[in-house]
């Protein structure tokens, strides 16, 4: 190994220790947030439930496996994934403002879900409440491609691609709103709810889905981690490498898309996560993607456990929905970064 | 086979507009710097990006003897080490990552240590040691710049198209970037080509000056030979000198302009 060479590994042994404490507080959340809940079941209990199902009642099974459990791990995915999708798209966009929210990605997939409310699609055959995730889902994807597609056709540079976005986030906006316009107060509730974001959808199937989109999509992710790296470097630059930056934006952006597209439909609207993860990852790890990309996802899985968290705390007996809490527990954070980051110069 | 750069019949442009128009260099052999200087808009920039195959172009370029024409883009940069005019981005990478990361994007199949190796000889080279560690958004954009030279030196071109590299750094840093680019391909026996406004530097710093105008070539060869009081006149529309200071560099002095633009 060379002297520079083992100069920067020195250096970069804080980043890796800062990512094994972000893993280690996130196992620490997950557990809090498992343990949190409005009946008392206490730490020990659920951890011998977790191995001994004969050891807990009926109630404390449905509790422990179809409540907890699911809302926590899901806020961990969502999290995870809202996280990764921002940082990549940050990046593809040279934009810190961007995430998945920039494109009208969200918006699309709040207008598919509040479609299938005032439409009052079922799919029964598909099970109870899939209409709504599904809708979403596909209006999200639909988006996408009609982004993809655009910026294929007039040139994937990021004002084309930042614009498209925009006129899609203010035309799935306006539909939205002339939904919940002619919408009847039952559906206009539902409508409202869905948009707040909530764990409360949280199922096993739909974790697996969420899982497998994130899985595959941060496997692709690491692949590409010296190209995103030396993109950051400059879009000039990275094509005097001989990097084809249009491709990759696109291939990008698409991965971008069924991250939140999966992460979305499942729990509603969740904002917060995607912009300010990828931040906090930045003021932690710098932006070599090796290191950024994984702070990126555990940051946004962090601050959402976090919110679950504080979702079932804040007001005793009632679990609040996590889009609302997201920014209330994500700001102190951030902001305590930032301030500190400052102060030491 | 003749070695170092040739430029044969060059057409070049932006959509229909034409900017270079059949352009052709004689050669320029290996440990070269030549000097690409124009006015505003004469195409010093497409001709670098169309060597580059950065830009669409027809007619051919070669490379010791290769037509880089008949090359992929990436196996075309792999020979020819372009930077760009804007200096690398200030962002938090430190500037081991910015200049590691520019050769394992390009080069997949280099092992780490491969790797390493090739950096730690370009730290070396531009002695850039003491900035390893520090984050692009800290440095001076001479600094930046002389990171961007190490991001594309590292990857060993055989050519090196520098456009506009002096434009946003003062005095001290626009020389210190041309003595290393001078060295450097002297040392590496890389032609480099230079897009560049500062005419003294261009006197001072190349072997050999290329001036375009009006589409095309209106000189090249050695500076004292190709570049005069009538080639100010033409490429530029002024009434000047090329004169000899006290140290022996040749500086240009203009006198008034010819004709007004609007």
């Amino acid at each position: 190994m060379t002297g520079l060479a083992a100069a920067y590994r020195r250096f970069s042994f804080l980043r890796q220790a800062l990512l094994a404490a972000m893993m280690l507080a996130l196992l620490v959340s997950f557990v809090a947030d498992v343990a949190t809940g409005p009946s008392l079941f206490p730490l020990a209990d659920i951890w011998r439930g977790l191995f001994d199902a004969q050891s807990l009642s009926a109630a404390q099974a449905v509790i422990l496996w179809d409540v907890r459990l699911p809302y926590a791990v899901m806020a961990v995915l969502v999290g995870a994934a809202l996280g990764l999708a921002g940082a990549e798209m940050q990046t593809a966009l040279n934009n810190p403002l961007a995430s998945p929210f920039t494109l009208g990605i969200a918006a699309a997939a709040t207008f598919g879900a509040s479609l299938a409310i005032v439409l009052g699609l079922d799919f029964s055959g598909l099970g109870e409440h899939l209409a709504i995730p599904l809708m979403a889902f596909l209006f999200a994807a639909a988006a996408t491609l009609l982004i993809l597609v655009l910026s294929r056709s007039y040139g994937a540079s990021t004002d084309t691609v930042v614009l498209f976005g925009i006129a899609l986030l203010f035309t799935f906006e306006a539909l939205g709103w002339l939904l919940q316009f002619i919408a009847d107060s039952d559906a206009l509730q539902q409508i409202v709810f869905w948009t707040m974001g909530s764990l409360a959808r949280a199922t096993w199937p739909k974790i697996a889905v969420v899982a497998a989109v994130f899985a595959v999509c941060f496997a692709f992710s690491l692949r590409q981690v010296w190209v995103m790296t030396a993109l950051r470097g400059g879009e000039e630059q990275a094509r005097s490498f001989g990097i084809a930056v249009e491709r990759l934006r696109l291939v990008v952006l698409l991965r971008v898309s069924l991250l939140a597209a999966a992460a979305l439909a499942f729990v509603g609207t969740i904002g917060f996560v995607g912009l300010v993860g990828p931040h906090i990852a930045r003021l932690l790890l710098g932006e070599d993607h090796r290191f950024y990309l994984p702070g990126a996802a555990l940051a946004g899985a962090l601050m959402l456990s976090l919110a679950s968290i504080a979702s079932k705390s804040l007001i005793p007996g009632v679990v609040l929905p996590i889009g609302i809490v997201t920014a209330l527990v994500g700001v102190p954070l951030f902001m305590a970064l930032i301030l500190g980051r400052r102060q030491r110069g | 086979m003749r070695a170092g750069l040739e430029v044969c019949g060059l057409t070049a442009g932006y959509g229909a507009r034409q900017v270079l128009t059949d352009l052709s260099l004689p050669l320029l052999p290996p440990g070269t710097l030549a000097a690409v200087v124009g006015a505003n808009a004469a195409g010093k920039s497409t001709l670098l990006k169309a060597i580059a195959g950065l830009r669409p172009a027809r007619g051919q370029v070669l490379l010791d003897g290769e037509d880089l024409g008949r090359l992929g883009l990436a196996a075309r940069l792999a020979r020819v080490g372009y930077l760009p005019q804007q200096l690398p981005q200030g962002t938090a990478l430190v500037v081991y990552e910015a200049i590691v990361s520019a050769l394992r994007a390009s080069r997949r199949d280099l092992t780490a240590a491969d790797a390493e190796a090739a950096v730690e000889r370009v730290f070396d080279s531009l002695a850039l040691r003491p900035l390893a560690l520090r984050r692009l958004d800290e440095l001076s954009g001479g600094q930046r710049q002389m990171v961007g030279l190490a991001q594309t030196m590292v990857r060993d071109p055989k050519l090196l198209l520098l456009d506009e590299p002096t434009s946003a750094l003062d005095l001290r840093w626009q020389l210190q970037v041309l003595e290393t680019v001078r060295a450097l391909t002297r040392r590496h026996q890389t032609v480099g080509l230079i897009a560049i406004h500062d005419l003294n530097l261009a006197l001072r710093f190349c072997d050999r000056i290329v001036v375009l105008g009006n589409g095309g070539l209106l000189a090249a060869g050695d500076p004292a030979a190709a570049f005069n009081a009538e080639t100010l006149r033409r490429a530029y529309g002024v009434e000047g000198r090329v004169e000899s200071c006290s140290l022996g560099y040749r500086i240009v002095l203009v006198d008034r302009t010819l004709e007004t633009t609007s």
